[in-house]
């Protein structure tokens, strides 16, 4: 099963916040991380991340900062800020609010 | 990121680079990051067993196409389409565009022309021996800005809802710059004359970022599309006086005298099409010429700043007042407006991302002696209307004032957080492009209220 485009572009924001709000990190880990936890259900095009996350910076959302990696070359490092959390306290939210929904109604069609 | 010792690997990724950098949306910076990437993938796809060639297949299509990569970077980066177009044209389909917006541009632009000399059949003539009479300084935004907004419309497109909400708003306009019966000389006729095209611009901004007002990137775009239409119509206006120099020479040297058809026709119509071919040129320009705005705004930010702080220096060390008159009122609002204005531009121009530099404290430094300059202005203005009452012009002049001087302490206080870092440069872009409406919701009280409560005077 794959998720919709649609709710892959919708889930980003959060997804990225929550998995930033875990610890700083960087492109390749956060693709990873999303694989990890989705079980491979949410197909990112790796590259689609970062014009994302260039969109939370600018909305002041994470700050990102170069510096070096473990193998020598530079690599960008992104941490979420105070707005950022406070962004994904809001999502979350949302999120419930939606999920709860359509868990009322798929337990109605369960039931009936 | 990792470098692999295998060399046709590392020409592969090369090349690949070569690739991305070609795309204007994608800086250097980014670059870099979607290359370390690509290393990484790399290198966890090789570990699990894959030749160097399979990896790099599979590291690429991962990565995605670089033209929806580089239309997405477009989409969260939109300063940087303003330079340069990437929303991958199409060949064929670009010429026959272009051709038929020529036609449109055309067409609009005479048709501009047209309704400038529309009211000459009504009794407004335009006479090269008189005054232009004041009927055409007020409706002067009227003739032109309802053919620019049809343009914007025809050339991205509008909902049914918006363009009715428009129509009203153009015709609201004409009846309430026309509904009046203002007194000769009268300053409120004035004031509805300066006023009314600043109401207006907003609806016209409103058609350029398609009615998608609070979308992202929308409303800087137009901030910049104004400032080089200005400059382009400038440019226009310079080409037009050497035509009318010539013109009057030519014919006189023959012993006619051109002036009815240059004060009647070529001035009017002229500036009335130029307006629409000025806004074609900046919109079909924006890729050939490097914005001229931002380029202004670096050189006159520093000598501003010189201006205000040696008139601050100046005026502590004399210890002599500001001699208010009308003139004065009218001078200090602008020189506001011109603060405001270069603080826009220079923000227009910038890298949102880019860390806080010395161009930055400039900035703030020209921003917080503008607040000062003004702040000894306010006083001689309010001490002069609490002698003399209040008119009309003092009032409008008043009113503005406020707006600019908050306008500009908010933005000194944000440019202050964020040079010391605590703030992000997108906090000050959207304060300042939040703030727009609000100079036109000034601008339209003035037409609409001010004639009334002061009497048509």
């Amino acid at each position: 099963m794959d998720v919709s485009k649609d709710l892959v572009a919708a889930s980003a924001t959060p997804l990225v916040l929550g998995i930033l709000a875990e610890g700083d990190s960087y492109g390749y880990a956060i693709i990873k991380r999303v694989a990890e936890l989705s079980g491979g259900h949410l197909q990112w095009t790796d590259g689609m991340l970062y014009p994302v996350l260039h969109r939370l910076e600018r909305l002041g959302y994470v700050a990102a900062k170069w510096s070096a990696s473990e193998n020598g070359r530079r690599r960008k490092y992104y941490r979420i800020t105070k707005e950022g959390r406070a962004q994904l306290a809001a999502q979350r939210q949302q999120w419930k609010a939606v999920d709860g929904t359509l868990r009322g109604i798929w337990m109605q069609a369960c039931t009936v | 990121m990792t470098t692999f010792a295998d060399q046709p690997l590392e020409e592969q990724i090369a090349q690949w680079r070569t690739y991305l950098r070609r795309r204007q949306a994608v800086h250097g910076p980014d670059v870099e990051e979607l290359e370390g990437h690509l290393r990484d993938q790399l290198a966890a796809l090789i570990d699990a067993g894959l030749s160097a060639d399979e990896a790099f297949l599979v590291a690429v299509k991962r990565m995605g196409s670089l033209d929806a990569l580089s239309r997405e970077f477009a989409h969260a980066h939109s300063e940087r389409l303003w330079k340069q177009l990437v929303m991958a044209p199409d060949a064929d389909a670009s010429a026959n565009t272009a051709r038929a917006e020529i036609l449109v541009v055309l067409s609009l632009a005479v048709a501009a022309a047209l309704t400038v000399k529309a009211p000459a059949l009504f009794g407004h003539p335009i006479s090269p021996d008189e005054e232009l009479p004041l009927f055409y300084a007020r409706n002067a935004s009227l003739f032109v800005f309802p053919l620019l907004t049809v343009y914007f419309m025809w050339k991205r497109g509008s909902d049914v809802v918006s363009r009715v909400w428009l129509a009203l708003l153009f015709a609201a306009a004409a009846v309430f710059a026309n509904i009046f019966s203002f007194r000769t000389g009268s300053d409120t006729e004035r004031l509805t004359a300066l006023h009314l095209p600043i109401a207006l611009w907003l609806a016209v901004g409103f058609a350029y970022v398609r009615g998608r007002w609070f979308a992202d990137g929308g409303r800087m775009n137009f901030v910049r599309f104004s400032g080089e239409l200005a400059i382009y119509y400038v440019l226009i206006a310079l080409g037009g006086g050497i035509l009318t120099a010539f013109t009057f020479m030519m014919f006189a040297a023959i012993g006619i005298n051109p002036g009815w058809f240059v004060a009647g026709w070529l001035i009017p119509c002229g500036a009335a099409g130029a307006v629409i071919i000025g806004s074609w040129l900046v919109e079909a320009k924006q890729s050939v010429i490097e914005n001229m705005a931002p380029v202004l705004t670096r050189l006159f930010t520093p000598l501003f700043t010189l201006l205000l702080l040696v008139f601050l220096a100046t005026m502590a060390w004399t210890g002599s007042p500001i001699n208010v008159k009308r003139q004065v009122l009218i001078g200090f609002d602008l020189l506001l407006a011109v603060v405001v204005g270069l603080a826009l531009y220079a923000a227009s121009a910038r890298d949102p991302e880019a860390p806080p530099d010395f161009f930055d404290g400039l900035q703030l430094l020209l921003v917080v002696s503008a607040l000062m300059v003004d702040g000894v202005a306010l006083a001689a203005i309010a001490a002069r209307i609490s002698e003399f009452g209040f008119t009309a012009n003092r009032v409008a002049a008043l009113g503005e004032n406020l707006i600019l001087l908050v306008s500009l302490a908010r933005t000194a206080w944000l440019y202050a957080r964020f040079v010391r870092n605590r703030s992000t440069f997108a906090a000050l872009e959207r304060w300042q492009i939040g703030y727009l409406p609000v100079y036109s919701a000034w601008a339209a009280l003035v037409v609409v209220i001010f004639p009334p409560v002061f009497g048509y005077r």
